[in-house]
């Protein structure tokens, strides 16, 4: 998740985090969540630009049921931890900053722009990622120009409606 | 235990298994779920230049995502090794035809020099890191983590994606791989 503004990126994570982000044995939790996260991506081909087509072409239930229950799952997790009003381990109360709506062209023009881009490469952020893990090593170029392309947003940034 | 380990998982096991990242990563330390903002991070640790969107202290904000993203490469290389060594299993039982995870005429490196190969990983690469910084996440930080808050932006982001998924799939895709 890009942020808008800085303000709203500090909001990602900020608070307590601030002492015991860098520190070690907390990036290694990261690194093991994140060697997780790319195995399950592998694992149930979310990373497959066939099982992406399956899905644009309605053909599979497969991608709409991992994405709805992905999303029930969640939801289910989040109002818990907002009932029980959770700490994270690291001592401070789990707060999830909510997204400015502004115009909402931001999220319509940017969101059909991405989409567009997840046909072509059969791939969103995380799988890029992990498809390189994968041994698609062309995927390399792939994620250097949606660096140009996060880059040529930030540069144009001004001048873009939001 | 070896059947987890081959052929593919099923939807109703690998979906729950994403979504528990969302609370995964809160109660580790309370960050939100979302891979996109990495491109953000790298913009702003490689080359900031002068935009103010990439000026801030990335190491503070992103270090925890990065290293999550590192895992999330690392992950993918030992998943499609063990994947491999099934195949292997696989094709001493006389199975040879494996279509892979990307059709391997677009997503080559000596098919960067072809149209179609061009398209699909360097136009649709930028399409992908321009696009999700300006919807402000992709589909870990739109469709999953704010969907799950439910949250309007996340909604219309998430009707964006599939409009552009949908319009490429029917209307580019068919042009561009004409000829396969």
């Amino acid at each position: 998740m890009t942020t808008a503004s800085l303000t709203e990126i500090e909001g990602c994570g900020a608070g307590g985090s601030e002492q015991d982000v860098r520190r070690p044995a907390f990036l290694l939790v990261y690194l093991l969540l994140g060697i997780a996260f790319g195995a399950v991506l592998s694992r149930s081909e979310v990373v497959s630009w066939f099982r992406i087509q399956e899905m644009f072409h309605f053909q599979s239930i497969r991608m709409y049921g991992i994405i709805g229950s992905a999303i029930a799952t969640a939801a289910a997790s989040v109002a818990l931890i907002k009932r029980v009003k959770l700490k994270a381990i690291s001592g401070e109360i789990i707060a999830i900053p909510r997204k400015e709506l502004g115009s909402g062209v931001r999220y319509a023009v940017g969101g059909t722009i991405f989409g567009l881009g997840w046909t072509l490469t059969g791939a969103c952020p995380g799988p890029l990622f992990a498809l390189i893990g994968n041994g698609v090593s062309v995927m390399i170029a792939a994620v250097l120009s949606a660096l140009v392309g996060t880059w040529a947003y930030g540069w144009l940034r001004p001048r873009l409606p939001h | 235990m070896t059947a987890w380990f081959s052929g593919e998982w099923p939807w109703y096991v690998a979906g729950p298994l994403i979504g528990l990242f969302v609370p995964a990563l809160l109660i580790a330390g309370n960050k939100v779920f979302g891979i996109s903002s990495n491109l953000r991070h790298l913009c702003s640790a490689i080359v900031p230049g002068r935009v103010e969107f990439f000026r801030y202290d990335w190491k503070k904000v992103g270090l925890w995502n990065l290293v999550f993203l590192g895992g999330v490469l690392i992950g993918g290389f030992l998943a499609s090794h063990v994947y491999e060594e099934t195949r292997i299993a696989l094709s001493r039982l006389g199975i040879h035809d494996f279509s892979g995870v990307a059709p391997h005429e677009l997503f080559n490196w000596s098919a960067l020099l072809t149209l179609r190969g061009f398209v699909s990983v360097v136009v649709g690469g930028f399409l992908v890191g321009f696009g999700t910084a300006y919807a402000g996440g992709c589909t870990s930080g739109h469709a999953i983590s704010g969907l799950a808050n439910f949250e309007l932006p996340s909604l219309i982001a998430v009707f964006g994606f599939f409009a552009g998924g949908l319009a490429a799939t029917y209307f580019i895709l068919p042009i561009l791989l004409g000829g396969i």
